[in-house]
């Protein structure tokens, strides 16, 4: 692979993981309210699949969708900002955490009602099928999503209408406090696609590398106009579903377990003290950035002097963004309203 | 047999008890079983129970809702826990067109012992996806009934009567009150499920309201009272039927009503309130019936605009005040 997309991928791969912890540190400081559900331990896949994107390709994603945007290249200031409610996040206070929207970079929303991704995807693509364009839609969900009944509904029109979208899933193995063999029939999340005819695979979410190549024929088999696509990625989330949920209902040797194959090296603040110590998590060693970071450093790409310097660039970047976030105001009633009304332009209604 | 217990106690003490009494009750929704449900409610029965009587669900709400629906057709008695408030849009269809219309299509053949439990209103910054009140919807379907219980003493009761009832109901509870503390007397005889409580007697203004904004009003009203104002305080316990009665007797006796309400004013429970106690009432009132209800805005993720979307006791107060001046001569 390319020098510049491993240490791109890489790059996005520490951002994710420090923009995220900081953020748990947030909310335990009261600047961040409501649901915060956290990515560390997914990023190779939004990393991956997002760095094999063009810019003009849309994005769908759920309220688990910081690092998504972050890829995407919504500025970490902005996005921060949302997460405090401030005037200048990405949604101008109004959306929060699970309710992340960039307009300009075809982010078109965090959604925080499972199964909502689907339709509002294949509608978009339904545009683009419609105007023969050479764009696609990244549609994001969870392993706990395909039980929705959209899921159904929305594959079976891609695939009759040959819709350019990726169905991408992220499957952490868990919804929430349910495994997955206990919430579904069948566990391999990609052989339902068969069911409607959409090619599929299984990638293993802890090689960035892989989701990277896997993500790249796909979207290249879909702008050869053939239909949607669809990628289980299979990856594990760290920490509990969000903030609210210590995520005790997992054995803790599963969870280091998965830890073992850590994307990212940036040691874990852990808030929660079930999870394994942060001693103890760099004491495992075997992780997955460590091997993206290994294999970067074979390659000759960068040396270790180069790595640290960039996790010094990111933390500057993390508390850059906080710092913006602190220093934007409220969003007032007037905003709210007027986010309300934006649509309605001069028309006169009564 | 009196104790002081959280509101989520007392509804997972009814369940119990319920199920203990009856072995077609059972229960289901997306955690409920391993996890003891997102608000505690149905902790420890998966170990007593077992899993056919007390069911982790996949996220299907529209057919795991309809699945009660049919479990009810056959007399076992579901009690369907959906997530929150906002997800119960998708279980719509069964809940509106399915449980609220079979027994009456049918010509009554077929009963519908059924009860759906969901958390609803606006929490702490959870946007505006997780903000919904759905009180308006439910009311609009002949065949419902619903209960929205603000205290653990009705909560107990409450449950426990939608469990024996062979109609569809809604228990609308809120997703902060299920922390908050009060009096169970699980031996007190049970007044009927759907009667109006006054909370307070006051000879003013009636203040009429349900679930978390009941109580809200509450409070406004014992710190009018310092101010030389006597407010009436009126808890609907529910929205399907309503005790229009207990309003009346009120309004002869205060004449002036102010409906209170979490939900938004445009066309919700509060205006239904609101013109049925104005048709009926009208020659006993000295001002106009008056509304104050959540801002019609999806509710702002920004934690200062959601606090003010939605009534507050100072609110409250300040709305009662203006009423009980409104055409007083100084
Ligand atoms: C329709 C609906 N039902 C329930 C919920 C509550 N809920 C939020 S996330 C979640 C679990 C989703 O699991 P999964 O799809 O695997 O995504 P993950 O959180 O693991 O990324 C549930 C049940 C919801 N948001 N929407
Ligand atoms: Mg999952």
């Amino acid at each position: 692979m390319k020098r510049n997309t491993l240490v791109a991928m890489l790059r996005d791969m520490l951002l994710a993981r420090a923009f995220e912890e900081r953020a748990a540190r947030e909310y335990t400081r009261g600047n961040i309210a409501g649901f915060l559900h956290l990515y560390p331990g997914e990023e190779a896949v939004a990393v991956g699949v997002l760095h094999a994107a063009e810019p003009s390709d849309y994005v769908v994603s759920t309220y688990r969708e910081h690092v998504h945007a972050l890829v995407r290249g919504v500025p970490p200031g902005k996005v921060m900002a949302e997460l405090f409610g401030r005037r200048d996040g990405c949604s101008g206070g109004m959306g929060g955490s699970m309710h992340l929207f960039d307009r300009e970079r075809r982010f078109m929303g965090g959604y925080a009602i499972v199964g909502e991704t689907y339709p509002v995807s294949i509608g978009i693509a339904y545009g683009i099928a419609m105007r023969e364009l050479p764009e696609a839609v990244i549609c994001f969900f969870g392993d706990g999503a395909v039980n929705q009944g959209t899921f159904h509904e929305s594959l079976n029109m891609a695939a009759l209408w040959k819709l350019p979208v990726l169905f991408v899933c992220e499957n952490n193995r868990y919804q929430i406090g349910t495994e997955i063999h206990r919430h579904s029939a069948v566990t391999e999340v990609y052989k339902r696609a068969c069911g409607y005819r959409i090619p599929a695979e299984r990638i293993n979410g802890m090689d960035v590398m892989d989701v990277y190549k896997a993500t790249q024929s796909a979207l290249q088999r879909i702008r050869e106009g053939t239909g949607p696509q669809f990628l289980e990625i299979e990856t594990y989330r760290f920490r509990g579903h969000s903030m609210a949920d210590p995520g005790s209902y997992r054995p803790k040797v599963e969870v280091q377990a998965f830890q073992d194959e850590d994307p990212v090296t940036v040691v874990l603040e852990e808030t929660v003290p079930d999870y394994p110590s942060a001693e103890h998590l760099s004491a495992i060693g075997k992780d997955n950035i460590e091997h993206l970071s290994g294999h970067i450093h074979r390659e000759g790409f960068l040396s270790a002097d180069q790595v640290e310097r960039m996790r010094r660039e990111i933390a500057d970047t993390v508390e850059n963004a906080v710092q913006f976030a602190l220093n934007s105001p409220e969003p007032s009633m007037t905003d709210a309203l007027a986010a309300l009304h934006s649509n309605r332009g001069q028309e006169v209604l009564i | 047999m009196a104790s002081e217990v959280l509101l989520w106690q007392a509804l997972n003490q009814a369940m119990d008890v319920e199920m203990e009494a009856d072995d077609s009750v059972f229960t289901f929704g997306e955690d409920v079983a391993l996890y003891g449900g997102s608000y505690r409610v149905t902790e420890n029965l998966y170990a007593k129970y077992g899993e056919w009587r007390v069911r982790d669900t996949p996220i299907s709400e529209g057919s795991f809702t309809g699945l009660g629906v049919g479990a009810a057709m056959i007399g076992l008695r579901p009690v369907v826990e959906i997530m929150t408030v906002n997800f119960a849009l998708l279980a719509l269809d069964a809940i509106i067109n399915m449980a609220a219309k079979i027994p009456f299509m049918s010509g009554g053949q077929f009963p519908m012992p059924l009860v759906v439990r969901m958390p609803g209103g606006v929490a702490k910054q959870l946007a505006a996806q997780h903000s919904q009140r759905l009180e308006h919807t439910l009311m609009n379907v002949p065949g419902l009934r619903i209960a929205t219980p603000a205290t653990p003493q009705d909560a107990w009761w409450q449950l426990r009567q939608a469990i024996q009832s062979n109609e569809p109901i809604i228990l609308l509870e809120h997703e902060l009150l299920y922390f908050s503390k009060g009096k169970l007397d699980t031996a007190m005889e049970a007044i009927p499920m759907h009667r109006a409580v006054v909370r307070r007697e006051g000879r003013d203004l009636t203040l009429i309201s349900y679930s978390r904004t009941s109580l809200l009003a509450w409070q406004a009203a014992d710190r009018l009272a310092a101010e030389g104002i006597e407010a009436e305080v009126i808890d609907l316990r529910g929205l399907s039927p309503i005790d229009w009665d207990t309003c009346a007797a009120s309004l002869g006796k205060t004449h002036r009503l102010l409906v209170v309400e979490e939900d938004c004013g445009f066309a919700g429970a509060g205006a239904e309130i609101a013109a049925t106690l104005a048709e009926r009432c009208f020659y006993d009132l000295d001002a106009p019936v008056r509304r104050h209800a959540g801002l019609d805005i999806p509710t702002p993720y920004n934690g200062t605009l959601e606090a003010a979307s939605i009534p507050t006791v100072s609110s409250i107060m300040a709305a009662a005040r203006q009423l009980a001046l409104e055409g007083v001569d100084a």
